[in-house]
């Protein structure tokens, strides 16, 4: 999983390149730590539109981000998903958590 | 006509993505749409994540996974030697996970149920667990009528 990122109007913005599964959760839970560590944003949007696979593995690691990120105040929000993950991330009730914004 | 095909591999989170592949490439034929390739591949790798993560506590085992496509419909199995699971009821209830320390979601095979057809999951004579999932591929032009 390639992790890019810019900070910009106070807001960080992460864009996920790759395919999310068992395989690459522990890196991409680790590179997402390392780039949301060094913010002072309050604001995360996560870009999902280079992110041409996800299963389940994948909310694991975004439930594990946001449980990181609510204790210092920070809110995550989800940008671009593909059909697939949308269908994933409705049927779990990750948007009540990570809302999706356009 | 029945078409068949079965793989072998070590249960190793770097073959989800050559086993979701795979079985996207052989239900080709069937002409299916992208949505149903990609439901397909979600509920694979759903399926041999499970292998990967659970049935093999101890160490090495192999993951068998069994593709049939008959009459537009596709049946996957997948098979794993494993631990098998004690409760099924339970194991497939949403959000349910035995490894709640490790950021699991528990909602594979959620998952899996509803972007297939059909769902069985069984522990299989001989020690481990069986899950066959089918799918019927749309025919997109079934509402065409050739009238020569």
């Amino acid at each position: 999983m390639n992790v890019k990122y810019r900070n910009y109007n106070n807001v960080l913005y992460v864009m996920l390149d790759g395919e999310l599964d068992e395989h690459s959760a522990k890196e991409t839970s680790k590179k997402l730590d390392d780039v949301f560590s060094t913010t002072i944003s309050k604001q995360i949007i996560l870009d999902l539109s280079g992110m041409g696979f996800m299963d389940s593995t994948g909310i694991g690691v975004l439930i594990g981000r946001y449980k990181k990120m609510k204790d210092k105040g920070v809110s995550i929000f989800i940008s671009n998903p593909s059909y697939h993950a949308e269908k994933i991330f409705k049927m779990t009730g990750l948007y009540e958590i990570m809302p999706k914004i356009s | 006509m029945e078409n068949r095909m079965e793989l072998k591999f070590s249960a190793l989170s770097q073959n989800e993505s050559f086993a979701r592949a795979t079985v996207a490439g052989f239900c080709l034929q069937a002409n299916p749409t992208i949505d149903e390739l990609t439901d397909i591949k979600t509920a694979v790798s759903e399926a041999v994540t499970n292998c990967i993560v659970h049935a093999y506590p101890k160490g090495k085992g192999d993951v068998y996974l069994t593709a049939t496509i008959n009459n537009g419909t596709l049946t996957l199995t997948v098979r794993d030697h494993g631990i098998g699971i004690d409760d099924l009821n339970k194991a497939r209830q949403p959000f349910y996970t035995t490894k709640p320390l490790e950021e699991r979601s528990g909602m594979g095979f959620t998952v899996m149920e509803s972007f297939m057809d059909s769902l069985k999951v069984s522990n299989a004579s001989g020690g481990g667990l069986e899950v066959v999932m089918t799918k019927t591929f749309k025919q997109e032009d079934e509402d065409i009528v050739n009238i020569g």
